[in-house]
């Protein structure tokens, strides 16, 4: 069936299975190698990406369930040659080795930036408590990273965060 | 320097094996074993071959021709006979990967059923002593009397300890994808950890020369051993597309990767020690008991770091192995040094108990002079500098070391200490240099870059020996077609790698247009010496009294590994090895399947690994040392030294907190609250 959705700003329409994940759309169909499939099963956060701006797990999301939504992978945060603030810090701050987890903790961490509240790790659900290192790695725990750089991870968003 | 590849990484623009866009591209999905052991009666395909975009089913009906050199986990659908529930049995190829799966799930595979038996016991009837351990070391090594320094000693700890089936897991699933020619070449884009040796072994299994084959590993998402050898989706994407004739991509789904790509071994560990009333030892005894296949002897190196490491007068290691209907084990980050040493330096710091003395000191006292199982001195060892400056930053002479009595509310909190260390060695490579045009140099060697950072060290390994900005020097690497080179495991990549790149800038610079190297006679060449790169971690714990939950508030690992060739990349290798050996003491564990053989847990679900909430306060730093009998750049690999030691450092600082020794692994809830009764 012939779905229309929005990929990193731009209308992109596909005749599709209706079995096929959104990320097997994106990595086979469209292209966009850059969500990752570690599991293809929600537990590992390789594959999240933004759905309308907020972070989503594609490989648990249909294809033919996302049309017509606003899709931003890992390739789509960049603004031309300059890269998001996220992108630099995890650079600088030597926040990945393999790579492979990246753009989901990318995707995640740009997600978390918007998601005001407490969390489960919060002391005082009446006060907003700010992405505190303590926050960020509770915020930050569904996307496993195996090669254990998260000590960087937290130190990289953290600085954009701040 | 920042890593190379960062932006690409970082901009989803990396390649990783299964994601080269190849036209006519067609699609692999495995069938799996549903029984342990027994006879394939039948493989029935007729439905699957009926179903929408299906091309193909592979099985053993009609056994793809291999070499007759072929073997173990990687002769696909040659034999009707089942080693483990799980392996492969058949594959679908279709033209997508929907309909490869689904059709996988309609091959109706009818078995002869056997008794199985997948029970590792240290008195299983089928033990026995493998010719030699990985990687070719000696099985078991004997030096004076264990009985009679036992006999002598003012205090014996005899202790069993037990470690579960690990899984690597690196978060890139195992893929290939594979491409004939029509002269009938083959490309193989893999998830590779050394492009040259898996274009050897696909070449030999194949029935190929090596020179018609060519396997592509540019970037590679973990592996961490897994990925060490060719596993079977190279095998299976390369005779699926001979037999469709057109590209075939497989990748295996993360549970398919519990029971094909490798795992470590479990273990039961028997330790004996001896001290006199001074501490010293008087006997040290390590016997190993593991498991491998019907299909393959792995027998990995568990007792060995005990040759090693302490001065006593009577040592003795030896590990025995039983075949079962398991698949096979393999390397897994530091095979043999960190389930070892779990034991090892576990068993020390209960001997520092029982002794009455504190683990540092019982350490300090055992310090050899020569390596105790051989007599040949140490390159360098700074385990006592390690243990010592540890000891300052964690304030270790503020230790109370009576167990269990340290409370903040609910939590009772604990401290403790444990060595690590791995071989430093190095492999022939061969590498070249050529100044290009534009008065670049461009450095090629077939490494591999799986997250250690290879690209960058080399750049600044030939940077270094050229004498010119890193920004001009340019590195290829993860490619068989590039000057040969051993893989990205035991620790021996920089060191291997690196030399022959040294070697290549130097006739580079004397030559001025190119430089080729080979370190074959170099190596060979290298004066007899123990050479090992030594640490010592420190790690502070909270145990819940009300949930048995464990909580690592603080990790401290000092090492004393050579030359460090960029500070960066190094924190991150021992940070990364030390936050999995915190999975390995407190959480990983693969259950086997008593009843219907194979794994459970087969997902990231239940196989929990150390998620960003677990991993606090971990710091890595390292004591420079000057070592001329290494290599070129005076270093010591230090991609696996970081996960040996950690989990007996938790587990000593859980006995701190507690008062309980726990000495199977993994340290869960359920262990610390059973405890208690």
């Amino acid at each position: 069936m012939e779905i229309t959705l929005q990929v990193n700003g731009k209308a992109r329409t596909v005749d599709v299975d209706p079995r096929i994940s959104l990320l097997d759309l994106l990595r086979e169909r469209l292209g966009l190698i850059g969500a990752k499939k570690g599991c293809d099963h929600g537990q590992c956060g390789a594959c999240t990406v933004l759905l309308d701006g907020r972070r989503a797990l594609s490989c648990l999301a249909l294809a033919v369930a996302v049309e017509g939504r606003a899709v931003t992978t890992v390739e789509g945060l960049a603004s031309g040659d300059d890269l998001h603030p996220l992108q630099a810090a995890f650079i600088e701050h030597d926040a990945f080795q393999c790579g492979y987890c990246t753009p989901g903790q990318l995707c995640s961490a740009a997600g978390m930036l918007d998601e005001p509240g407490p969390s489960a790790v919060t002391e005082d659900l009446r006060t907003d408590p700010g992405l505190t290192p303590d926050e960020i790695r509770e915020r930050m725990s569904g996307n496993l990273c195996r090669c254990g750089a998260y000590v960087n991870i937290v130190s990289a968003i953290s600085e954009v965060a701040r | 320097m920042n890593r190379i590849e960062g932006r690409v990484k970082v901009t989803g623009l990396a390649t990783y094996a299964a994601e080269y866009p190849v036209e006519g591209l067609v699609h692999a999905f495995p069938v799996q074993s549903q029984i342990a052991k027994g006879r394939i009666r039948q493989v029935d395909a007729a439905q699957a071959l009926a179903m929408p975009g299906v091309l193909a089913v592979l099985s053993s009906e009609d056994p793809p021709e291999l070499a007759a050199a072929a073997s173990g986990e990687l002769a696909l659908f040659q034999s009707r006979e089942v080693a483990y529930r799980g392996q492969l049995v058949a594959a679908v190829v279709a033209d997508t990967l929907d309909n490869a799966r689904a059709a996988a799930a309609a091959v109706r595979v009818g078995y002869d059923p056997d008794d199985h038996d997948v029970s590792l016991r240290a008195d299983h009837p089928g033990l026995y002593k493998p010719d030699t351990v990985n990687p070719g070391l000696p099985t078991d090594t004997e030096k004076g009397d264990v009985e009679a320094g036992l006999a002598a000693a003012a205090t014996v700890v005899e202790v069993t300890y037990a470690t579960p089936v690990l899984h690597n897991n690196p978060m890139e699933p195992h893929a290939a994808i594979a491409c004939w020619d029509d002269e009938g070449r083959l490309l193989v884009y893999d998830t590779a950890q050394g492009t040259t040796w898996s274009r050897d072994i696909l070449a030999r299994v194949l029935g190929l020369p090596a020179d018609r084959v060519r396997v592509v590993s540019r970037h590679v998402g973990g592996g961490f051993g897994s990925k060490g050898t060719p596993r079977p989706q190279a095998v299976l994407a390369a005779l699926a597309a001979r037999a469709v004739g057109r590209p075939v991509k497989a990748v295996l789904t993360r549970q398919q990767m519990f029971d094909v790509t490798g795992y470590r071994t479990p273990t039961i560990q028997r330790l004996r020690l001896g001290a006199d009333a001074e501490g010293r030892l008087t006997a040290l005894e390590h016997v190993a008991y593991e498991q491998s296949s019907t299909l393959e002897e792995f027998a990995e190196q568990t007792a060995t770091p005990t040759r090693i490491m302490y001065a006593t007068p009577a040592l003795r290691t030896a590990h025995r192995l039983v075949r079962l209907d398991v698949a096979t084990p393999s390397w897994m980050r530091a095979p043999g040094e960190a389930p070892g040493m779990y034991a090892l330096e576990s068993a020390m710091d209960e001997l520092a108990y029982a002794a009455g003395m504190d683990p540092i000191e019982l350490r300090v006292v055992n310090e050899p002079d020569t390596e105790p199982h051989s007599g040949l001195p140490y390159s360098s060892r700074d385990l006592v500098g390690c243990l010592r400056e540890g000891a300052r930053r964690f304030e270790w002479e503020r230790r109370d070391p009576a167990p269990g009595v340290r409370r903040d509310g609910e939590w009772l909190v604990g401290t403790g200490v444990a060595a690590s260390t791995y071989p430093a060695r190095r492999r022939p490579s061969r590498a070249r240099a050529v100044r290009r045009e534009d008065g670049d140099y461009l450095v090629q060697v077939a490494a591999a870059d799986i997250g250690t950072g290879a690209r960058t060290a080399l750049t600044t390994i030939a940077a270094g020996a050229l004498g010119v900005d890193p920004d001009q020097v340019h590195v290829e690497l993860g490619d068989s077609d590039l000057p040969a080179a051993p893989v990205a495991g035991g620790s021996m990549g920089t060191a291997s790698w690196g030399s022959a790149v040294v070697r290549a800038c130097e006739e580079l610079k004397s030559d001025g247009r190119e430089g080729v190297a080979d370190t074959t006679e170099e190596i060979e060449g290298d004066a007899q010496f123990a050479r090992h790169a030594f640490g010592a971690q420190f790690a502070e714990v909270r145990v819940s009294s009300v949930t048995g939950e464990v909580r690592v508030s603080r990790l401290l690992g000092v090492f004393a590994a050579g030359h460090i060739i960029d500070p960066q990349l190094a924190r991150s290798q021992f940070i990364g090895g030390m936050t999995m050996g915190m999975g390995m003491a407190l959480m990983e564990e693969t259950l086997t399947d008593e009843e219907f053989g194979g794994f459970l847990r087969r997902d990231l679900a239940q196989y929990h690994v150390p998620a960003c909430a677990d991993v606090r306060d971990v710091e890595a730093v390292w004591l420079d040392e000057r070592d001329v009998e290494l290599n070129p750049m005076g270093s010591k690999g230090i991609g696996e030294i970081g996960i040996v030691g950690t989990a007996a450092a938790i587990g000593n600082a859980v006995f701190h907190a507690t008062g309980h020794r726990l000495r199977e692994l993994p340290i869960t809830p359920a262990k610390i609250l059973m405890s208690r009764f």
